[in-house]
This record gives structure tokens, sequence and C-alpha cells, in this order.
């Protein structure tokens, strides 16, 4: 069956349908039961599934992954909702010493199936800390899975598949395109979890984005179009692991490639990505690898984020340096 | 839900528990054996004007936020009583350590009420001096200014600061959310431990966004206190006299080397969690009402009125003033500039950095790109 959801949408109905599939699915955050989520994501399933499923916790964050350890080994499916980006550090021991080593100190005894939910990025113009893209920590953490959604249809089938892993996952969601639509075919998973995706092909450049970024490199491609410039737009969907083998044939193909993220240049992904397209595409290249990114400073005061943020102008710039080299 | 998890729908915790309170919702003085204030008829309506003139300023906040001049706005509404009676209860020479909310503390400080809009605007992230000010920085992340407070105290110990009644003290502001967090209950042990002259002041508003009291605690809060080694005290902070008096004996007893207290302000968050919220989705109106008839400014206006110290000319000239200050304010917030982009570049380091200088200069040159194109 297809619908047309929202972003916002779309992860609600996932994670009802995580619920209904599997009875020991736990959801744990702030305000997430009669409020539903300051964004609505868990908006009418504390109503159907009862407060001892989805659980209004302590304010707390370190407590609500530690809590959520000691479910996942008494046998639960913890799904963790952090408020906003900015919040997770307090729950950042909890995430790195112990959630992503537990399989590993246990010597693969136990394994840790929990899902912790942060919507990042900016572009909605709020307070400092509710705008910040912190998936390099976790990437960059070994034990952990590290996802990013950046459509409706993804959003249904990865939140589903991510509570269906035993694989710790942090899960990020693109909080400015929630209330974006999009088909969603409820019947069948288009994609594997991990698994990055060509989403709109191309042969002169390849755009490597994530996330909110992705609908920013789709818009550059439909402007460079104009401009007789075919860009291939490759959505990661998995930054930890990285699916590096569609990565590889694109820039085979078009020789050039440019990574955008919204998170700091300064040993971002697009750090590690440029790295590997180097030691492995070094011949194909006709360029650097380029990134476009946000700035490395503390994200900016709101009336300045247009600035900071990645946009369709900084894309096509960086295509232009890429072909100008 | 299961049995043991049902009892979690308890009455709000320590709702039937006593509380210091000096003036009720009807106006009445009433004595309590460990607290008292003897405020003349001058400092009465001063208490009075503070109150008025926080509640209006903060209603001018949340309209400017609703004509979309402002980007959020964390109302006050409700709490004013708590704010200001603390507030007074500060001396010069102490710190505060505000959460987001604490805007009328920070008027009772006699900050321009101009400084914290730049951060609900988006122009700034707040770029006040808190030393300065003896006002920290707005913290938005829970909890966190609570060990900021208590090392701060800690310092002032350190100086030998204390023991006198030109002694300084600390006080840290936070919520009843907060109390759940790793580092308020951090804060209690450290100032504990180094009996440092901190005063833990908790506006209970009832919730945390939308999670009761319930969510965070089965004791009154006040009570925690007593197991990190401290005295803990509620009090009405619908009662702007108990606020005071009881803020300035635990201030008081900080500069004298006493060390921490934890104040629990039982009130009541009148309005939304901020503009972005809607409470309608987890409370109900009857309880809002419930609440309205402790109003913190009703009942010292009905005691100014009982004890004949104002009259009608002064309420009318109180709230005359306090429009013209909301007007003032208003304009004044219109016309804060727009930041100039390179500023997010400014002030990342306090020995500079050679790499955020070159991005300054490709971000400057890149904008100069398009103004060659005619305009960006
Ligand atoms: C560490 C952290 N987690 C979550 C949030 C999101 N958040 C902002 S305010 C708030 C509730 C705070 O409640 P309380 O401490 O009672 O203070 P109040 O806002 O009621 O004054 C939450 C959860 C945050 N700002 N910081």
């Amino acid at each position: 069956m297809a619908d047309t959801l929202t972003i916002g949408k779309a992860l609600n109905l996932g994670l009802r349908r995580a619920m209904e599939d599997d009875p020991k699915v736990v959801l744990m955050g702030e305000d997430i039961g009669k409020l539903g989520g300051v964004f609505r994501i868990t908006d009418g399933l504390q109503k159907d599934f009862g407060e001892d499923r989805v659980i209004d916790t302590p304010l707390a964050e370190s407590g609500i992954v530690g809590t959520a350890i000691g479910l996942a080994l008494r046998g639960y499916r913890p799904v963790v909702e952090i408020q906003f980006d900015g919040f997770v550090y307090p729950a950042y021991d909890q995430i790195v010493c112990q959630v992503a080593k537990m399989h590993f100190r246990s010597r693969g005894k136990v394994s840790l199936p929990i899902v912790i939910r942060i919507p990042f990025g900016g572009g909605i113009g709020a307070v400092e800390h509710h705008s910040e893209s912190p998936e390099a920590y976790f990437a960059h953490t070994a034990g952990l899975k590290v996802v990013a959604c950046s459509n409706p249809s993804d959003a249904y089938w990865m939140i589903q598949q991510a509570i269906a892993s035993d694989d710790p996952i942090v899960f990020f969601e693109p909080k400015r395109r929630y209330w974006e639509k999009g088909p969603v075919d409820t019947d069948s998973a288009p994609f594997a979890l991990h698994e990055s995706v060509v989403t709109r092909p191309g042969s002169d450049v390849t755009v490597l984005a994530y996330g909110p970024m992705v609908r920013t490199a789709l818009d550059a491609a439909t402007a460079a179009e104009e401009d007789g410039r075919s860009l291939e737009v490759i959505d990661l969907r998995t930054l930890s692991p990285l699916d590096m083998v569609p990565v590889y044939e694109s820039v085979r193909r078009t020789g050039r490639a440019i990574v955008v993220h919204e998170a700091p240049g300064n040993l971002g992904l697009g750090a590690e990505l440029a790295a590997r397209i180097t030691e492995e595409c070094f011949y194909s290249l006709e360029a650097p690898v380029l990134r476009v990114t946000g700035y490395d400073t503390p994200y900016p005061a709101a009336r300045l984020e247009e600035e900071y943020l990645p946009d369709l102008d900084r894309v096509l710039d960086g295509v232009d340096r890429s072909f100008g080299w | 839900m299961t049995r043991a998890e049902s009892k979690r729908s308890a009455p709000p915790p320590g709702a039937d528990v006593d509380f210091v309170q000096l003036l009720t919702p009807d106006g009445e003085r009433v004595t309590h054996p460990d607290y008292s204030v003897d405020f003349d008829a001058d400092e009465l309506r001063g208490l009075y004007r503070d109150l008025v003139t926080v509640r209006k300023l903060d209603a001018e906040a949340t309209a400017l936020q609703r004509q979309g001049e402002l980007g959020i706005w964390a109302s006050l509404l409700g709490q004013e009583a708590a704010q200001v009676g603390s507030g007074r209860a500060l001396r010069p020479q102490d710190m505060a350590f505000p959460t987001y909310r604490e805007h009328g503390v920070l008027y009772c400080r006699g900050i321009d009420p101009i400084m914290p809009l730049g951060l609900f605007r988006g122009v700034d992230q707040g770029g006040w001096d808190p030393i300065a000010n003896k006002f920290g920085i707005y913290t938005i992340v829970i909890g966190a200014q609570t060990l900021h407070a208590t090392g701060y105290a800690m310092g002032i110990n350190k100086d030998g600061k204390v023991g006198t009644d030109e002694g300084e003290a600390v006080i840290a502001y936070f919520g009843d959310g907060a109390t759940s967090q790793g580092d308020v209950n951090e804060s209690f042990i450290f100032a504990s431990v180094y009996n440092a002259p901190v005063v833990f002041f908790c506006q209970n508003n009832q919730y945390a966004i939308s999670e009761p009291l319930q969510r965070q605690t089965r004791v009154p809060l006040y009570q925690r206190a007593s197991g990190f080694g401290f005295p803990g005290v509620r009090v009405d902070g619908n009662d702007v006299l108990a606020s005071y008096a009881v803020t300035r004996a635990a201030l008081d007893n900080a500069r004298h080397g006493q060390g921490p207290t934890l104040i629990e302000a039982y009130t009541y968050r009148m309005g939304a969690h901020t503009t972005s919220d809607d409470p309608t989705r987890y409370r109900v109106a009857s309880e809002v009402e419930e609440w309205q008839a402790k109003d913190p400014i009703a009942r010292v206006r009905k005691l100014l009125e009982r004890e004949g110290l104002a009259d009608d000319e002064f309420f009318a000239s109180v709230d005359a003033d306090a429009r013209t200050e909301a007007v003032k304010l208003r304009e004044r917030v219109l016309a804060l500039p727009d930041p100039d982009p390179t500023e997010m570049f400014a002030n990342v380091y306090p020995n500079g950095s050679h790499e955020i200088d070159a991005q300054r200069e490709q971000f400057a040159a890149y904008h100069a790109s398009f103004a060659h194109e005619g305009g960006h």
C-alpha cells in the first residue's frame, strides 16, 4: 500500500508497527507520553500501548540511556528519544562506554538492541543547543551503528529495521524536514538498513549527503541541470558502517565527489569519506574530494544559521570549485 | 499498568506538606516561628511594583513572540513572587546562576530587561558579562548551572570571603524537572562536602514541559536536601514576602559560613512551558483555575488595600509605568540589529585560531563573489 506521509508521521507509524510486531519494544524519553514528544513523533502511542510501553522518564538523559541498557539486558528492546541533539551529551558516557562496548566486553554473550533517536540539525530558528549535528562523535565510536533518514519512506522503514536489529543504533532524524511529505510503500522495505542509495542519477559529479542535506543536494542537482551539469546524489543513509561500494562505483564514473553535511567540516564524516575515496578512486579523480559543511564554530544564533548551513548555492559553489580545479 | 507501577499516579508528592507562608492568597499577613520580614510601606509598594512590572514585561515578550519578533519565549507567568522575592533577597555582592526563565530575578538585580532578549530573538546567545552583572548567562542545558554556581561558591570559600556580613553568597536557580539530572545531584554533593556558600533555589512550578512532578520524585523536593547533609525548606513560591524571607536567611547563612540550603519554592507555571508548547495536551483547565486563586500579585494588592498602604491612584500609576516600560522594551527589541554574519567566527577562542581566521576570510570572499554578480 502506498501512502503519502510526512517524515514525522512515517516515524510515528514505523514506531507503532514495531510495537505491534514485538511486545518487547518499549519507548522511553522526556515528554513522549501525553504530549507525544515535542515534535509529536510518538503522538498517540501512549494512549494505545499504555504507560508501561511508552514511558515518560525523569528529566535525565544519562538515566534514560543507562536504564535502557538494564532493560535491554532484561530482554527488552528500548527505543530512546533524546529531545534535541544538544541534550544527548549528559548520556554520552553511557552511550560510548556502556552501550557501545557491552557486546565486546561480554565476548559476544549479550547484545544491547537499543535505538537512540536524535532529532538533529538546524534550520528551525531555534535557540542554542537545538540545532546541532553530533553524528561524528558517535560514528567515531566502535560498537555503535549510526544511521540517518532523509525521507518518509526511509523514516518508516529504517526505524523498524533499526529496532529489529540487535546492534545498538544511533538514529538521526532530520528535524527541519519532519513536515516534508513523500510516498511510503508500507508493504515492503525498498532497502536494507545499512545501504547507501543513489537517489538521483547523474554523470558529472557525485554529491554525497545524508539526513537534512539530501533535500538540499537534490535541489542543487535540479538547479545545476539548468547550467548543463549533471549531479549524481547519493543518500548515504548509513554513517557507520559506511557503505562505500555505491560511492566508489559512482565516483569512478563521475571523477568528482563533494560531501555535504551541516556538521563542522573539521573531522566530520566528510573527512573520512574524502580519505576513503582518495584511497580507492585516486586514478579516477579529476579533482580533490571537496567538502561543503558547517563552519568550525559553535552553531551560531538563529539569525545567522542560514549563513552557517550549507545551502543550494554553497553546494553549487562546491561543484564550480571541483570543475575549476 | 502493573500494581507496582500504579503508585506512580499518586497525587503530587508533598502536596499536603506545609510551606513557609507570610502572606495568604487573601492578602492576610501570617506569622511563622522561623521567618519574618519587616518591610515598611514603601518597600511593600516597591515589591508590588516589581511584581506588576515583571509580569507586564513578560507579557510583552510573549506578544513579541506571537508577532514573530522573538523566536521563542519562556514565560515566568505565575512565578513572579518566587523570582522577585528571591531576587530582592540577594545582596549586591551575591552572584546568581539562572536557567532561561529568570527574567524577574534579572530585573530585580537592576539589569536592563533588554539583556536576555537578543537570545530569544536569535541575534545572539546571551552575550552579557556574567561577572560584571553578577548574573550568569542563561543556561538551557537543564541543571548545568547548578555545578557552576557551586564551583563559584567554592571559590568564595577559597578567597576567604565568607564569615561576615560582607561575605558573598551564590544562588542557583533550577526547576523541578532539573532535580532529576545528575549535574544537580552532583552539585548538592560538592556543595555539601565543601560547605560552599550556595543557595539552591528550585522553582517547583509542577511541570517539566508536559511531565508532572510525579515523574521526577516520590518525596517532596525540599526533603532531598537532608540526604545530602544540608537544610531544605519549602516556601510558598506565590508569596513574595515568604520567598524573600526564606531566601534572605539562606543567603545570609551561606555568607556567614554555614553552607548550602535547598529552597523549594512551591509555585505553578500558569502559561505554556514556552511559546512553542501546547499545555492543553497534558493538563486540565480546572487545575490552572485553582492556582489562579493563589495569584502572587493579587495577594499583595489585597494587603496594600487592607492596610491602607496604597490607593487607586497608586495602582493606576504602577500599571501605567509598567505599560510604558513594556512599550520601551518593545521598541528596543524591534531595533535590535541583526548580527554581522562574520560575528559567528568571533570569540570561538580567547587566543584566536588561524583556522577560524582562514574560514572567516573564505566566508567573506564567498559572499563577495555574490556581490559581484549583482547581489545575493
Ligand atoms: C539536558 C537537557 N535535556 C532536555 C532539555 C529540554 N528541556 C528544556 S526545558 C525542559 C523541562 C525543564 O523543566 P524544569 O526543570 O521543571 O524547569 P521549567 O522549565 O519548568 O522552569 C526540558 C526537558 C534541556 N533543555 N536540557
